[in-house]
């Protein structure tokens, strides 16, 4: 065909429309994520890093809490001279941002005396601080723990009343609601306090590393600085000392007879002392470790596996038939230790003079001291205080469902957390004047056709990016976190024309060469289709997986870039992966086989 | 006049040239090399002092005007034939005999037959190739003749022309030549141990295909190509090409040019785990230089040994003027300014 070569550009915001029949669900979205004319004038991308799937009303607060911590980290707090927050944008649930760049040279070089004050006292002091944080952390886990389940007595406990308490048990449930949200919020300001330096300390290392060696792999660089023992790895190392203590007492034999996580520790009690102890271990493990969710953290669906002992159970027939072979399952650390230093002093040997030496050490102890929190924090973050933002707000579900505002608990996440509150509130009134709450003729309807919207949300696709590419990306949140580069957005943009239809190019993530049977999971519910042998594919991988990477052949992500978090744990298994490929799960079908090379980067279409 | 590998040194190389003396260092330094020795320059002197008495040789060179190439070729063809055409003294044809049985025992298996000039080699001086090799020499008589050939290949037109533009003083220039045992190889090639692209150290080049090495180093094929890091082992680039020829012995002597497979045209001529050896073997003897080297190498058919057939300092890289990547900084936490402060980006 004649027709000219399209320009290469991603479609603008306002060509995107919102999915018909699906209005009020978008609607329902705050005025300040929906996409105005202006934006038309920005670039913009998918963020499915985070958000894979349609974001439903509620659990929305995850990103409006995060950008609100990032931004004001960034824009105020420590002053990044060249950037300032991201903004975010929801359409068709799903979550564009985009970073908000400094330019003006006068106004970097004001910002820069900021940041000098600011972030170079955090570098100098950062083991105090970091360990400060931690006890911060802990008290704000705390108070959410002890924050009390949602419940309207019929009447007021007497004690209350003898004790002059004053404040009646519909007024507690404000209190809990918005202490349970601003806890929230307080949260992703600890995540973000450290997070942006420590990457920028990292990436200052790993700059110096491809400028010294041009042609050192990304996964190298991370094998140097990233930690052995960094919490991430805790959970299934837990399930790892669990295996071996079914083998040592004795009990192993209840774990291959597909018996569901609640059975199986019926048969525990009822096993005399062995299975006792064993559920004794268990309870070691659970807390705080099983406070890990099976993805992100950033939907309510997410679960823990506290919550649901089904996933972390899944792994621990494999597990055991690996200590009975004689498998000790413990993670080398001394070893692992010591490779690290070796593979720091050797590159340190080839650098050409004592200059450069003297400057790799600043940099890779400077990079050393702050990894520690890149890769401690998630634990404590997205997956312990998470789950208990979550759970809390579903023991208001239930309470609303107990009064006939939603047939089930889970519905209460299909409002936006100020709808939530007005519920609240609703029952809080009704409670107090003895008429029937109003929730109940409006909810459930609604809740409905919010179902619906995000059921036809999640079979369009949605474009990986919009507006005008930036000719630099220059926001070090944005090239780190999301792993985006104007190189990365071109391989985007350039779907076929020039290159080998069959071939999808990523971050080369842990190296190796696999063919299989691919599987699209385009959730976290899904992941039980996984076969052995079958190679993942999906939006993003989340190390919280880590028990299926003992199944799986080889690891495909759509985002993420190779200090993902996802890259670290197949390198941790050994696991080819490749990550950030853009488009992955739409070009690759379910079923079909691929060949994956985790040290090129490349999936080929068998 | 005659010394062995083991026994040489890179100090050596006044007397046993360049390759010689680089062949001398790999063995000492445990790296496994063809067995063999070299007939040092003291035999040339010997052999030329013979040759002058009848005639002068050097003080002709000297005079040639290095610019009139017709003058050059037919002084060197004039040189070269005398020098293959005269008698070796007696006492040198049984010194080189006695090595030659030493070498190959009962056997009569093949010999390179290498030049060493004293020029050769040096890291300041990329003179690779000027002289001449010849591989798959199959007798005592072929190889004292192929000795004479490489002294003759010192007064070639391009040695000639070379040494007069460099300015060499013909007085100074003496040529060793190395003798040593053929390697059948299967697979043969070079080694960089630094990038030839980007000048990295921390990866290397390999090149190779099926059969001797001189298809590849007179790049009459295009080799199977890897990148490996020198550290990790990682392979980050691996292209295997379409092979068409392979060099193989000829059994009068000498090598030919023959078709591969079609089977193993496009199959991969190094395992991987080859390749890792090839990997810290390269790593061993740049260590031992403490520099980057380009190497060539080949895996003998039967064995499967690793072999080392030169070493020598790699020269494009080197001799540039490198700006450092960074300096230390006063405070560590300036360097994240390359990152947030809109620097270098």
């Amino acid at each position: 065909m004649d027709m000219p070569a399209k320009a290469k550009q991603f479609p603008l915001p306002s060509s995107l429309k919102v999915v018909p029949g699906t209005e009020a669900a978008q609607a329902a979205y705050p005025y300040y994520t929906q996409f105005e004319p202006g934006d038309d004038e920005r670039f913009w991308f998918y963020n499915s890093m985070h958000f894979p799937e349609p974001m439903s009303a509620f659990d929305m607060v995850t990103a409006e809490a995060a950008y609100c911590a990032l931004g004001s980290a960034n824009t105020r707090v420590h002053c990044l001279p060249t950037t300032l927050g991201i903004d975010h944008r929801i359409i068709n649930g799903r979550v564009y941002i985009g970073g908000n760049a400094v330019t003006e040279p006068a106004e970097i070089a004001r910002r820069l005396g900021e940041f000098k004050q600011r972030a170079f006292y955090y570098y100098a002091n950062w083991e105090r601080l970091y360990e400060q944080w931690r006890v911060k952390m802990m008290a704000l886990i705390n108070a959410a723990q002890a924050l009390p389940k949602p419940h309207l007595p019929e009447f007021e406990p007497l004690a209350n009343v003898h004790a002059g308490l004053g404040v009646a048990a519909n007024h507690t449930l404000l209190d809990t609601y918005q202490k349970t949200l601003e806890g929230y919020f307080r949260m992703w300001h600890h995540h973000f306090e450290f997070l942006l330096l420590g990457y920028g300390a990292y990436l200052t290392f790993f700059d110096f590393c491809k400028k010294a060696f041009p042609e050192i792999t990304d996964q190298t660089i991370a094998r140097m600085v990233a930690g052995i023992e960094a919490e991430i790895f805790r959970p299934d190392d837990e399930l790892r000392r669990l295996a071996r203590c079914a083998v040592e007492l004795g009990v192993d034999a209840h774990f291959g007879q597909q018996l569901s996580a609640t059975e199986l520790m019926d048969t525990l009690r009822t096993d005399g002392e062995a299975g006792r102890a064993w559920l004794a271990e268990l309870e070691v493990s659970r807390h705080p470790w099983f406070n890990i969710n099976v993805g992100d953290g950033f939907y309510h669906y997410h679960r823990a596996w506290n919550d649901d002992l089904s996933m972390p159970f899944a792994s621990l027939p494999d597990y055991i038939t690996r200590v009975k072979d004689g498998e000790s399952l413990k993670r080398p650390v001394e070893k692992l230790l010591e490779e690290r230093k070796q593979l720091i002093e050797d590159y340190r040997e080839l650098l050409a003079t004592e200059e450069e030496r003297a400057a790799y050490d600043q940099m890779i102890t400077l990079a050393h001291r702050v990894f520690p929190y890149v890769e401690g924090h998630k634990f404590y973050c997205e997956h312990w205080y998470t789950n208990l933002f979550f759970n809390k707000i579903r023991e208001f579900g239930a309470l609303l469902a107990e009064h006939k505002f939603f047939a089930s608990a889970e519905d209460v996440f299909q409002l936006t957390h100020y709808e939530l509150k007005s519920a609240i509130i609703d029952l809080m009134t009704a409670w107090s004047n003895g008429s029937p709450p109003r929730g109940p003729a409006r909810w459930p309807q609604i809740v409905a056709e919010r179902r619906a919207a995000i059921a036809e949300w999640a079979k369009h696709e949605t474009p990986p990016a919009l507006g005008v590419v930036p000719d630099v990306i220059d926001d070090p949140a944005i090239v780190m976190l999301w792993g985006i580069t104007r190189e990365s957005l071109d391989a985007w943009l350039d779907t076929g024309e020039d290159s080998d239809p069959n071939e999808l190019k990523g971050f080369a993530a842990c190296r190796g060469v696999v063919e299989g049977p691919a599987r699209i999971v385009k959730s976290v519910d899904e992941i039980s289709r996984l076969q052995k042998g079958d190679i993942l594919v999906c939006q993003v991988t989340n190390p919280t997986w880590a028990p299926i990477f003992g199944k799986i052949a080889a690891a495909v992500s759509d985002i993420g870039g190779s200090m993902s978090h996802a890259a670290i744990v197949a390198r941790e298994y050994g696991l080819p992966a490749v990550v950030g490929t853009g488009n992955g799960t739409s070009r690759i079908k379910d079923g079909q086989r691929i060949r994956v090379d985790g040290g090129r980067g490349i999936v080929t279409l068998l | 006049m005659i010394g062995w590998f083991a026994e040489l040194g890179l100090a050596d190389r006044p007397q046993v040239g360049g390759k010689g003396g680089s062949l001398g260092e790999l063995a000492r330094a445990g790296i496994a090399v063809p067995p063999g020795f070299v007939v040092k320059t003291a035999a040339f002197e010997r052999f030329l002092a013979a040759t002058e008495a009848e005639a002068p040789l050097r003080a002709l060179v000297a005079a040639v005007d290095s610019e009139d190439l017709a003058a050059v070729t037919t002084l060197s063809r004039q040189l070269r034939a005398r020098l293959e055409a005269a008698p070796l003294p007696e006492d040198l044809a049984e010194a080189i005999g006695r090595a030659y049985g030493t070498l190959n025992g009962t056997r009569q298996a093949a010999v390179a037959v290498r030049s060493s000039a004293t020029t050769e080699d040096a890291a300041d001086a990329s003179f690779a190739g000027l002289q001449d090799t010849y591989l798959w020499v199959q007798s005592l008589a072929q190889t004292l003749d192929k000795v004479r050939s490489c002294w003759g290949s010192l007064y070639s037109v391009e040695s000639i022309t070379y040494r007069r533009r460099h300015g060499f003083a013909e007085r100074d220039v003496a040529m060793a030549v190395v003798v040593q045992t053929m390697v059948d190889a299967r697979t043969a090639g070079v080694m960089f141990t630094r990038s030839p692209l980007t000048g990295d150290r921390s990866v290397m080049a390999i090149e190779g295909s099926w059969g001797l090495g001189s298809a590849v180093v007179g790049g009459e094929v295009t080799p199977d190509r890897w990148v490996i890091g020198k550290i990790t082992g990682e392979i980050s680039v691996r292209e295997i090409s379409d092979k068409q020829i392979l060099h193989v012995p000829r059994s009068e002597g000498g090598i030919e040019s023959i078709a591969v497979g079609e089977a193993e045209r496009r199959l991969a001529c190094m395992s991987d785990a080859e390749l890792d050896a090839l990997r810290l073997i390269g790593r061993k003897v740049e260590r031992h230089y403490g520099r980057p080297q380009d190497i060539e190498w080949a895996v003998e058919r039967h064995s499967g040994a690793i072999l080392l057939l030169q070493s020598r300092p790699e020269t494009v890289w080197s001799s540039r003027e490198a700006t450092p990547v960074d300096r230390p900084a006063a405070d560590p936490s300036l360097h994240v300014l390359k990152i947030f402060g809109g620097q270098n980006r």
